[in-house]
């Protein structure tokens, strides 16, 4: 059989944005919120969780995007918003409910799972500690007390099940898991399958809710809240580091450009180049595979139009992984996670879709939560390269470019 | 050596190396000779006490020690894997040319780690999650907070066998070892790598997993004759049976197979899906997505239903799946459908969920290369509204080049995988 030219890469468009955080919903408002004083950029909630606190997600009116009661009730927190940004975005990108362009468009969706019924949790450990037959209670209260929808907000892949149901997405559908490391996957197969026409129209996003303590739980098991006095996060290293975490929902419509031309729908961004690795961190493995990212990127940048949107956690050892990176190269860098907070999963696509807000205008939003760490930056912003140093493991790079 | 190329210009992708747990037991050979002798895993749970449950049977794997969920996830998976890649003779020990692909259960702490947590709180009663976190506070749960990460299990796998990049962990419940397959075949095609490991494990059959099933009414209550439990597509079946296991494949592009030497065990033709919008945890009464996802598959093979003469089929034996999955195959192969066995593994070894598309994946492969064709077991009363051969329960020779393995899952998860013999 002849050999058979491979096809040539198909350039990706970002042609929808749907984002919320605590800095609001919609690209607007964030790009307001970023320029605007402390009071529009630090919406802190400390009481909630106090000693913790969280960066909660602006009030969303969940029936514009979720009209039906039914559905609303079979979902907690995260997957509202998460189909509510799901929303945004396809409406941003002009194909809600346009039922020919939603059966071919596949979903690729980054999850954790979740949502525990924190008072049967609290009653349940109670009572083990009093019971002299604590399995047989535990199987007795468990038939008894769980509500049987819940389990329907724990399964990870419920988000992407959520999405199909209320707005007809049903290409495909994939949940990746993994913390950090499932967002930037999402994105980076999504980008895969559209450079080698493995489909033509992508949803990819995540969504986190940091307002909930069995999240905040699982990064006290590892001591990694910052619980002090609120501080950029690159800041927080010199004081132990840590997280605070924030609600985000995130997706991105990624769309060959033939396709989106086709239709007549306009890029908001080029999303060039997507890639992942993950190291044990150790020897310096993970400096190496940023550096080696940065490199397959750095050829394509112009000088001077970058701006680096990191992924930046408050973790001390992810920071210092990054920092490596970034002290060496000056290039001035934007922590949004310093105000939205970390959002695990949905990062990654929140950090994308905030690199196309500033190449779609031209220009860097100041630095995050006025960090002395950012350097200013004036000039014409072209490119925005996307950071991800996961607070445990996985190490991701984007380029999103100007079109 | 001239390229391999499928029907659309594509690397044909084959399978080199393939391995398997379940709660028949470890490894290939004896899953495969209990599973052609009509035996079944399926047994009153020891694991855990019972009392209290309205569900008392399953189809765990006990002869692997473990300490919870993701760990005996990791264990199995780590089996699983150990065969396939021997068998496959790739790469070198601990460096294994290509990206993982990981069909997993969801992680969550579990109630003896939560214990853990409300005592290291010092508080006895009217314990809340303040003190849960204040528990947490006061003691190092580094360890802890590590195993109940969700990339945590395909770090493990990843430095197990030097997989290359990061590891994709996949959930798309019921679907999601052949959803693995899927990401894996598409990496191949697109020339991303030569070859990839595809894991599918699931050992998360812990009590309140069980409870949650139960409480969807989704499982079998046939407690009082475990083996008997599972009867995919009988009149008188009552919900699936959950279960535990690991499947695992090489996969790669047949130019590299071919050019390495190695022994090719099938080749997966095409992958389908379909999502349903229909609602969380049934399927559209009209079978539309499933209908849809099986020609999907069809056609990403090249190849049309008069072509396949075996499904294997995802069959859960719960009333509703066995009925729309019935609906389905008719659908998409007419009168056809009379010449094609159609056999549930589920009624051997359970709903091993997660694990299930890649366990019933491997299960497809040795049934073409083998000429066997695994029975469905438990079959007594046939349901008039279900007209297939069914395979009942004697397994049977049959020549098989060509089958297709469904899988469905809540959340309205549809994937179809065509898997054939090596072409001539």
């Amino acid at each position: 059989m002849a050999h058979e030219k491979p096809r040539p890469e198909r350039e990706a468009w970002i042609t929808g944005i749907g984002l919320v955080s605590a800095l609001g919903e919609g690209l607007d408002a964030h790009w307001a919120a970023f320029n605007g004083g402390r009071d529009d950029w630090l919406r802190l909630d400390t009481a909630t969780y106090a000693p913790y606190q969280v960066h909660p997600a602006v009030a969303i009116d969940v029936a514009k995007q979720i009209p039906d009661r039914g559905d609303r009730r079979q979902m907690e927190a995260w997957q509202r918003l998460g189909t509510y940004a799901a929303g945004l975005a396809l409406d941003d990108a002009g194909v809600k409910g346009n039922d020919d362009v939603l059966k071919s468009m596949h979903m690729i969706v980054a999850a954790g799972g979740g949502e525990r019924d924190y008072a049967v949790d609290g009653q349940l450990l109670s009572g083990l500690e009093a019971s002299n037959e604590p399995a047989k209670f535990l199987n007795e209260r468990l038939m008894n007390d769980l509500r049987p929808t819940l389990f329907l907000a724990q399964l990870s892949n419920l988000l992407a099940g959520n999405i199909s149901i209320v707005h007809g997405v049903v290409g495909s559908s994939r949940t990746f898991m993994g913390e950090e490391m499932a967002g930037v996957d999402a994105v980076r197969v999504a980008l895969a399958r559209c450079h080698a026409s493995q489909g033509d129209i992508f949803l990819v996003g995540g969504a986190y809710s940091a307002e909930r303590p069995d999240t905040i739980l699982h990064f006290e098991l590892g001591h990694m809240n910052w619980s002090k006095d609120w501080a950029p996060v690159w800041d927080r290293p010199s004081d132990g580091g840590g997280t605070i975490l924030g609600s985000v929902g995130a997706f991105l419509v990624i769309e060959a450009r033939e396709h989106a031309e086709k239709r007549g729908a306009k890029p908001i961004a080029k999303l060039t180049k997507v890639s992942s690795d993950r190291t044990t961190r150790k020897d310096g493995k993970a400096e190496h595979t940023m550096a080696v990212q940065w490199n397959e990127i750095s050829p394509s940048l112009i000088p001077g139009a970058t701006v680096v949107v990191s992924g930046a956690t408050g973790v001390v050892d992810a920071v210092a992984i990054e920092r490596d990176l970034l002290d060496q190269r000056r290039v001035p860098t934007r922590a949004t996670a310093s105000v939205l907070g970390h959002s695990v999963e949905a990062a990654f696509p929140a950090n994308i879709a905030l690199g196309a807000m500033m190449v779609s205008r031209g220009a860097a939003i100041p630095p995050v939560g006025g960090s002395a760490a950012e350097a200013a930056m004036t000039r014409k912003v072209k490119q925005a390269v996307v950071t991800s140093v996961g607070h445990w493991r996985g190490e991701g790079m984007g380029l999103v470019e100007a079109v | 050596m001239a390229s391999m190329k499928d029907r659309h210009g594509r690397p044909v992708v084959v399978v080199t190396g393939m391995g398997v747990v379940t709660s028949l037991g470890q490894g290939k050979d004896e899953n495969w000779t209990k599973l052609t002798a009509g035996q079944s895993g399926i047994h009153t749970i020891s694991r855990f006490p019972i009392d209290g449950l309205r569900t008392t049977i399953a189809g765990t794997v006990d002869f692997v020690p473990f300490e919870n969920a993701p760990d005996l996830t990791t264990k199995m998976a780590a089996l699983a894997g150990d065969e396939a890649v021997a068998e496959a003779g790739i790469g070198d020990a601990g460096s294994f040319p290509g990206p993982l692909f990981l069909g997993m259960p969801p992680v969550e702490l579990e109630w003896p780690q939560r214990q853990d947590l409300a005592r290291a709180s010092g508080k006895a009663a009217d314990i809340t999650y303040a003190d849960i976190l204040k528990g947490a506070a006061a003691r190092d749960f580094g360890a802890m907070q590590k195993r109940f990460l969700f990339g945590s299990v395909g770090d493990e796998l990843s430095d197990r066998f030097g997989t290359k990049g990061a590891p994709i962990s996949i959930s798309t419940a019921c679907a999601t070892g052949a959803t693995a397959i899927q990401l894996a075949v598409e990496a191949i095609r697109r020339g991303e790598t030569e070859a990839a490991l595809v894991i599918g494990a699931d050992g998360s059959a812990n009590q309140e997993s069980l409870v949650r099933f139960s409480l969807l009414s989704a499982l079998s209550t046939r407690n009082g004759d475990p083996t008997a439990a599972a009867r995919p597509f009988s009149k008188d079946r009552d919900g699936f049976v959950m279960a535990e296991g690991a499947g695992a494949l090489v996969l790669e592009s047949y130019d590299h197979a071919k050019a390495r030497g190695a022994t090719i065990l099938g080749v997966v033709e095409g992958c389908g899906e379909m999502a349903d919008s229909f609602h969380r945890t049934r399927s559209s009464p009209d079978g539309a997505p499933i209908i849809g996802c099986i020609r999907n598959a069809l056609d990403d093979a090249g190849v049309t239903a008069a072509d396949v003469q075996y499904v294997n089929a995802h069959g859960t034996s719960t009333p509703e799946n066995d009925k729309m999955e019935y609906v389905g195959l008719a659908a998409v192969f007419g009168d056809h459908l009379a010449n094609v066995a159609v056999s549930s593994n589920k009624s051997m070894i359970g709903h091993t969920l997660s694990a299930a598309g890649a366990i019933e994946a491997v299960f497809t492969l040795m049934t073409i290369r083998n000429g066997v064709i695994p029975p469905t077991i438990n079959h007594t009363e046939a349901d008039p509204a279900i007209k297939m051969d069914l395979v009942p329960n004697k397994a049977r020779e049959a020549k098989v080049t060509r089958a297709i393995s469904n899988s469905f899952g809540f959340g309205g998860q549809n994937v179809c995988l065509v898997l054939a013999a090596e072409p001539a």
